[in-house]
């Protein structure tokens, strides 16, 4: 027998501030479950059939471009691969926390994402000239492999919703920062030293914020190995400059 | 009212648009990206399995070169393509993928020594020299004479994306998400920009620029089941069309992937049966090698996906509640290559499906069915990029026709095309804004501007009318049906009859939410009118070409007509019609390096041959062999035979391992 599933959303448009009235407030909806139903397409159903002006994010609904982390049931998980099925018969929905609201369940995550990118500098640094005509430098395979198992970071925003240090410090870069920060030092094209990285990450918005509480590698979708790699840096960035 | 400047301003940040704003940036423009979404979560970002370029690094890559890839990109086009853009391709594709590797993409790499694979089910052990330890590596994918396809692990898309992303926030591209253009400003033939909402706050604004290129992305979610990404909706291809000037190519070549996850749709890459999985049917038998003996699983998507419905019609399908599918088997391939090679679609597997595809046996045998994938067709552009018929409008990706894919295009071709396309019409697009000035009347802006804002405001004042969700489902269920993998004359005629009433209707929509502002309901009131047009063109065009070819397959007319069918469809859309405007462009065989033949698959008799070929085909060779016996090399008599334009930069020689 299909359960009926009882969804809360928490509703709020900050758009509509200026008239004042406007508040915070959850809305349920009752939906008759469906084999392998996800949190998309329930909430789909529910924008198609019961309430067309709800906002929330889906692009891939595949679990690849990270844009549909949202808390179920107090967790920052990704709404597109949560099934129903392991979830009771009332879920309940937030927008991720600490990010700017847009309205209902999405947030801009983006512009914090974009901002993050350009602190850490999250491109290749290198003096060299490439010609691209001629055969491609060599790396090693493992070394490859190592940088591509952080690459694999999709901005998603669960670590930064999970974070003790977050939620204090605004202006802490978060587990997906520091993660750029050590896949960049692993990578043999970049060229900067531990002191650039320090100049980046050395303080306690960067490295020495984290309080290595692991919320981060907790809620990390693609199961990155934060936990690990911050504590690298933190040693890295701690032994070079000493202080 | 808000007037916003730029010297260039690209709409779509996926691959294609971001690599062409750092083709922008790069010559000094102020350079402006739109997108939907935050760029880095653009439809490009799901690319699982590779992107080819000819390096002809690894073993079984070994003798690859730009004419190789060529003669696949060609033959697996089915002669539709444009041959001189489909050249220029080749050889700008491996230029692109070392510049990638610069910027950091962490391309999986060739290990020397011994190292296992699946060819055909049989485990086979290949040899990697010493010289080839740490260059980049690829795959095997279906269509092509040599494993071509380059990749990072199965996220290749997600790895590319955030690579040029992040260059064009390193050259200061000022990238604006969650604005979607709804309009190209444009006057006397020439385009100057576009108006555009902000998906947030509703505000219309007009983007003024010297050159505006348009590269977001395909159109799949005109169809109801798609591999595609929800904001795949083709509204950038339907901005251009509502111009009446700029044209659309080839709308009616959609492509249909033969294994995304059923019922939902999700993509288990190609690189699946290119790294050695295979079908299987409700007996758990292999049968592609029973229709395509030469190429079996690895034939061209167009042939894998009708050969699978051909054997779903026999009953040889697996029956469920959804409705009938295939086996996928990749567990052949063993657990450690799976977990490495293939991580995203064991996690695809296991979210969406339930199962582990490691699993040996029919307990990991993952449910497949084909589904709309990838469209061939968009924007009709020149060589260059450019709009033949509005000067200053580009376009390039998965958004454009400038016909490299002609009626198909093959796996790991589209994440290429993507940034060498945004080299080559990059660079046009920026020679085109430092040439070119804005010299158009801010009064014809403004009328721009305020045509949109009223056409909001009435949007949400309608009481009674339409719903808009009914609407679009309703033409999404055509598209399936009618415009799908098989299509005949009559099924065609009721999509474009029953389309052409939905778009009557979708002009009377009412919304049920009044905000101007962050209103979803709103957004689909006018995406769906604008999806309508293309998903017409798309039917329209089906209906008109009488023949068979690449992914156009037509159940009344099973051939390919050389005769009469070597031309591209041109549709436009005169302001107030109904219905789009169909003419032909015609492909010229004696300027072709490869004339019209037979592609490889299925009976040979199969085409209704142009005379021109033969005289075509006798020419290239007389050509071919003189000039060998001469003693030329492969440069020159390319040369000779078809010329082709390329910036210089671009056009040098490829070097590869054993070069002098
Ligand atoms: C699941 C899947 C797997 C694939 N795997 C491969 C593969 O392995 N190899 C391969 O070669 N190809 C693959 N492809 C195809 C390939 O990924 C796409 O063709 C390619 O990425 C398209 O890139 P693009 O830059 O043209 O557009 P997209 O990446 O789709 O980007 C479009 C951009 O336009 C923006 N946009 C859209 N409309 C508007 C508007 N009106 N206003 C402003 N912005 C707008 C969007 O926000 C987005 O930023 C795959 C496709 C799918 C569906
Ligand atoms: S370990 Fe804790 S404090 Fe540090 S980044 Fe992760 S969640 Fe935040
Ligand atoms: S590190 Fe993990 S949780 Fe954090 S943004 Fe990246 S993918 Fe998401
Ligand atoms: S929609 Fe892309 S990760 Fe969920």
């Amino acid at each position: 027998m299909a359960r009926e599933l009882t969804i809360k959303v928490l509703r709020y448009d900050p758009q509509q501030k200026s008239n004042g009235s406007v508040k915070a407030y959850f809305q349920e909806y009752k939906i008759k479950e469906a084999d392998s139903m996800t949190i998309y397409l329930a909430l789909t159903q529910i924008r198609e059939t019961l309430d067309a002006g709800l906002s929330f994010d889906f692009v891939c609904r595949a679990g690849i471009c990270g844009s549909c982390a949202m808390m179920i049931n107090g967790r920052p998980k990704l709404a597109c691969r949560t099934l129903t099925k392991d979830l009771p018969n009332e879920i309940i929905l937030l927008p991720l926390p600490t990010f700017n609201l847009i309205k209902d369940l999405s947030v801009n995550t983006g512009v914090w994402m974009d901002a993050m990118s350009k602190r850490v500098e999250s491109w290749i640094h290198s003096s060299k000239e490439i010609d691209i005509a001629n055969i491609e430098e060599p790396v090693e395979p493992e070394v490859a492999d190592a940088v591509f198992e952080l690459d694999r970071c999709i901005e998603c925003g669960c670590c930064v919703a999970g974070c003790g240090t977050k939620l204090i410090k605004e202006d802490f870069v978060g587990a997906v920062g520091l993660n750029r920060v050590a896949r960049f030092e692993c990578d043999p094209h970049d060229e900067r030293t531990i002191d650039d990285y320090y100049e980046l990450v050395g303080d306690d918005n960067g490295i020495f914020g984290c309080m290595t509480l692991l919320g981060c590698e907790d809620t990390c979708p693609k199961h990155l190995p934060l936990q690990n790699k911050i504590a690298y840096m933190r040693r890295k960035l701690a032994t070079v400059k000493g202080s | 009212m808000k007037i916003k400047y730029c010297d260039a301003l690209v709409i779509g940040g996926g691959l294609a648009g971001l690599r062409a704003a750092v083709a922008a940036a790069q010559k000094g423009l102020s350079t402006t990206v739109l997108s939907l979404v935050p760029v880095k979560r653009s439809h490009s970002a799901a690319a699982q399995g590779g992107m080819q370029a000819s390096l002809g690094n690894a073993k079984m890559s070994e003798g690859d070169n730009e004419d190789v890839h060529f003669t696949d990109t060609v033959k697996g086009s089915d002669w539709g393509c444009d041959q001189e853009v489909a050249r220029m391709f080749v050889t700008t594709a491996p230029k692109a993928i070392r510049e990638l590797a610069s910027w950091g993409v962490p391309w999986t790499r060739i290990k020397r020594g011994n190292h296992e694979a699946v060819i055909n089910t049989k485990r086979t052990t290949i040899f990697e020299d010493n010289d080839k330890h740490g260059l980049i590596n690829s795959r095997d994918f279906g269509g092509t004479k040599k494993w071509r396809t380059c990749y990072t692990s199965d996220a290749t898309g997600h790895t590319m994306l955030f690579a040029v992303a992040n260059e064009s926030l390193r050259l200061n591209v000022n990238i604006e998400d969650r604005k979607e253009a709804i309009a190209l400003i444009h006057h006397e033939n020439r385009c100057y920009g576009a108006i555009v909402r902000d998906l947030i706050t509703g505000e219309i604004a007009a983007y003024v620029s010297k050159g505006t290129l348009i590269a977001t992305g395909g159109y799949g979610r005109i169809y109801e089941i798609t591999t595609n990404a929800v904001i795949c909706e083709g509204i950038g291809t339907a901005i251009a069309l509502e111009t009446g000037i700029a044209k659309l190519g080839n709308m009616e070549a959609v492509q249909f992937h033969p294994t995304p996850l059923f019922p939902s749709g999700i993509l288990l890459t190609e690189g699946c049966r290119g790294d050695g999985g295979v079908l299987r049917d409700k007996d758990g038998h292999r049968f592609m090698p029973d229709y395509e003996p030469e190429k079996k699983d690895l034939a061209s998507r167009d042939v894998v996906s009708r050969r699978m419905m051909e054997h779903m019609r026999k009953g040889k399908g697996v029956e469920s509640p959804y409705g009938t599918h295939l086996w996928l088997d990749i567990s052949i391939l063993g657990r450690e290559h799976i977990e490495k090679n293939l991580r995203d679609v064991q996690e695809i597997c296991e979210y969406f499906a339930g199962i582990d595809p490691a699993d040996e046996g029919r307990k990991g045998w993952a449910p497949v069915h084909p589904m709309q994938h990838y469209s061939m067709g968009g924007i009709r552009t020149k060589p260059t990029g450019e709009s033949p018929t509005l000067k200053g409008l580009f376009s390039a990706g998965e958004a454009a026709c400038w016909d490299m894919h002609g009626f198909n295009r093959l796996g790991g071709n589209s994440v290429s095309e993507t940034v060498v396309a945004g080299m080559i019409v990059g660079n046009y697009f920026a020679d085109f804004c430092i040439e070119n000035q804005i010299d158009i009347k801010t009064e014809i802006i403004e009328k721009f501007v305020f045509e949109k804002e009223a056409y909001m405001k009435e949007l949400v004042s309608k009481d009674t009318g339409e719903d808009v969700f009914r609407i679009k489902n309703r033409m999404k269920r055509i598209m399936q049906e009618y415009v799908g993998i098989f299509r005949d004359g009559e099924g065609l005629e009721k999509a474009v009859s029953e389309l052409e009433q939905l778009y009557v209707k979708s002009k009377n929509v009412a919304v049920k939410n009044k905000q101007l502002s962050a209103n979803p309901e709103l957004e689909e009131a006018y995406r769906v009118p604008m999806m309508l047009k293309v998903a017409l063109c798309v039917a329209k065009g089906a209906l008109d070409r009488t023949e068979s070819r690449g992914a156009h397959t037509r159940e009344d007319y099973p051939k390919r007509d050389d005769a009469n069918w070597l031309k591209r469809t041109l549709t436009s859309w005169k302001e107030g019609d109904l219905m789009p405007t169909v003419e032909y462009e015609p492909l010229d065989i004696m300027k072709m390096e490869i004339p019209p033949g037979f592609r490889g698959y299925g009976a040979k008799g199969n085409l209704i041959e142009n005379p021109q070929s033969a005289i075509r085909q006798q020419e290239v060779d007389e050509i071919r062999e003189k000039m060998e016996s001469e003693g030329k090399d492969r440069y020159e008599i390319q040369e000779a035979l078809m010329p082709f334009e390329l910036q210089s930069e671009y056009k040098r020689v490829n070097i590869r391992l054993g070069d002098k």
